[in-house]
């Protein structure tokens, strides 16, 4: 017998019924507008609280990321950290899973990376070295996804409450091995790895001089890609999103709801365990404790504002890098601690937003259709 | 080990657990996702030390620190459940919102990105070890007088109907969202005393203070089975594990990373049924329309 599966009604859940695509974009397009219109006016009461002038802080902000190579690389660097995270929960949330594990996966990641660029011989071809430590990290991210995906398949344990215990426990787990173990004497941070770094961006344009951004953002779309092929070409893809609109009308129709959850978690584990290759191949060539602090909590908010479609995370994570890397651009005459806010605000915004927008022009239609 | 010196340093341990747990139980018994409580801690924390700075009454600054978690708490409760929105989604935002928010104030009124400058407090007799802390007895009977209004007040009841058959409460004429509403908020300025009573112990507002105090007192909640004598129950087995780190630290007999996942690692037990299955209230979580 399979175990019952805990039916829930999750707040973002993509449509299946074939509405016209005025009105499909119209659902999506809205909410992160009305998101945006919010942040802009919370960011202005914080801006004027300290003294400032809004537009001149909003212009400060434009031109520190998108206004120059190096604040744009490193938008780009950030980027693609969420791009990743984004990319596994909203693969999580197609088949109607949270997965809020993204931090420690993406940790694992990095560290598996790191290890494997550690043993690795100085002189292993690029593309070899590259290939062994992605695979490591993609292989240590499923592990920690498929935990919760076991236990959520066998014992019905919620994957919600599972993936933040987990973050925890891997979390200690990954200390105990730095502090105790592997660190350079007098840091939290491995030994640089001899094989398998990265080309940066200002290798290729030295423009971006200085910026960390590099290649996994090449990496980051492929993904985007290759979720996007599987999840909208393939009939995995089709099952997945079956099971996330309606489990059991997908396990009578011939789905085995448990694989498909399986598959779910672990594969979301996978593609947030990639992203550690962006800091660790990309950019510091080590393993740091603490080096996804935030990233993984921050996919949620990219894989909600992106409306959980792999290009619309991809818009989505360019954003919230931008947010992030403008709090530097404008920390001389506020603080960058208001960027943790707006963070925050488009969130909830974009979380409520969402399905009131669609009450609202479902109304609409409704009447106008009588 | 003087075990004397183990219960009162485990109670101390506990507090914050004992309050932030007892408003998980009350949220989630009336069917609303509890991952908010690190937030509600955290605001509670650093309204409690502005309150206390600006007005050098810690009794201020209780007041302040409850007002901080029920802002917080009404912002959640008017996201979920006036515009219905996903709670766990909501959830995760308000932490991320309450680390965001006490950050910049900090370094508005404080001018630090890490910690507010010393408060008063309560107490501070030495050989009293913290037991003339008046938070501190608050905490003690938190537990049970949570446990007298879920189980033996028309409130409670009301809100272990909304939690469970919502529909069922909402045709005998009882408001759903009215007693969701509250139960939000109550729930908001528990948790926010948790966070009261260790900004006003430690006298100082730190970066993120509650570090995943929150996350325990969720895990206490489920692990006791969303009862809250069990739940404070579960709070004393944390907060024992917790001091048998602190008074082991120097043996090196375990590390200290493995103590710390003690509680997130029982949770997982308990979720996977093998000491016996935990059972959520039968609403918690649905967004009905």
């Amino acid at each position: 017998m399979s175990a019952s599966p805990l039916v829930e009604a999750k707040g973002v859940q993509p449509t299946f019924t074939a509405a016209p695509w005025r009105e499909r974009a119209e659902e999506a397009l809205i909410p992160p507008l009305v998101a945006l219109l919010v942040a802009l006016i919370c960011g202005d009461l914080l801006i004027l609280s300290y003294g400032q002038s809004p537009a001149a802080v909003y212009r400060m902000l434009l031109e520190g990321t998108w206004g120059n190579a190096y604040g744009f690389g490193q938008v780009l660097y950030k980027a693609t950290t969420l791009a990743f995270t984004g990319l596994a929960v909203s693969f999580g949330l197609r088949a109607g899973l949270f997965n809020i594990g993204a931090e420690s996966q993406l940790a694992a990641g990095g560290f598996a990376a790191a290890l494997t660029g550690l043993v690795l011989p100085g002189g292993t071809p690029l593309a070899l070295a590259l290939l062994v430590c992605m695979i490591a990290a993609g292989f240590a991210g499923g592990v920690v996804g498929s935990v919760p995906a076991y236990l959520k398949t066998r014992f019905g344990a919620h994957e919600v409450i599972v993936t933040i215990m987990l973050n925890f426990i891997v979390l200690a787990l990954l200390n105990w091995f730095i502090a105790g173990h592997l660190h350079v004497p007098e840091t939290l941070h491995t030994p640089e790895i001899h094989a398998g770094v990265l080309p940066r961006l200002a290798d290729i344009d030295s423009r971006f001089h200085g910026s960390a951004a590099n290649l996994a953002l090449i990496v980051a779309v492929l993904v985007a890609i290759a979720v996007w092929f599987y999840l909208f070409r393939a009939r995995g893809g089709y099952e997945l999103r079956a099971v996330g609109l309606q489990p059991q009308t997908a396990e009578y129709g011939g789905i085995s709801v448990n694989r498909v959850w399986m598959r779910a978690l672990t594969f979301s584990g996978v593609i947030a365990g990639m992203g550690g290759i962006n800091y660790v191949l990309g950019y510091k060539h080590y393993y740091e404790d603490g080096f996804a602090s935030g990233a993984g909590f921050l996919g949620i908010a990219v894989a909600l504002v992106g409306r959980n479609h792999p290009f619309g995370v991809i818009i989505a994570a360019f954003f919230f890098a931008t947010l992030s890397q403008g709090g530097l651009a404008i920390h001389a005459f506020v603080p960058k601690q208001m960027m943790d806010v707006l963070q925050g605000v488009v969130i909830i915004a974009v979380a409520t937003a969402v399905p009131e927008v669609r009450r609202i022009l479902r109304g609409a239609r409704g009447r106008s259709d009588a | 080990m003087n075990p004397i010196s183990f219960v009162t340093q485990m109670i101390r341990i506990a507090i914050p657990y004992l309050f932030a747990a007892s408003g998980g139980v009350v949220a989630e018994r009336a069917g609303i996702v509890s991952l908010t409580l690190e937030g509600f801690m955290l605001s509670g924390a650093f309204a409690a030390v502005l309150g206390t700075n600006y007005s050098g009454s810690p009794w201020v600054g209780v007041l302040s620190g409850v007002l901080g978690g029920l802002i917080f708490a009404l912002i959640h409760a008017v996201a979920t459940i006036r515009y219905r929105a996903d709670q766990v989604v909501v959830g995760v935002a308000i932490n991320l919102l309450a680390i965001g928010v006490t950050r910049f104030f900090l370094k508005l009124f404080f001018a630090s990105s890490s910690n507010s400058p010393r408060v008063a407090g309560f107490g501070g007799n030495i050989n009293m070890a913290g037991f003339d802390n008046p938070l501190l007895w608050l905490g003690i009977i938190v537990a049970p007088v949570m446990a007298f209004v879920i189980y033996k007040t028309p409130f409670g009841l009301r809100v272990r109907a909304v939690g469970e058959h919502p529909d069922a409460a909402e045709s005998v004429g009882v408001s759903v969202k009215r007693v969701r509403y509250a139960a939000v908020a109550l729930s908001g300025m528990l948790a926010a005393l948790g966070g009261v009573y260790l900004a006003l112990d430690q006298h100082q507002f730190t970066d993120q203070m509650t570090a995943g105090r929150g996350f325990i007192a969720i895990s206490a909640v489920i692990f006791g089975r969303w009862d809250p004598i069990r739940a404070a129950l579960a709070c004393l087995l944390f907060a024992a594990a917790e001091t048998l780190q602190i008074q082991l630290q120097g043996s090196h007999a375990i590390p200290s990373q493995f103590i710390e996942m003690i509680p997130y690692a029982l949770v997982i037990i308990a979720l996977a049924g093998v000491v016996g299955r935990a059972i959520p209230p039968a609403a918690l979580g649905r967004v009905e329309d």
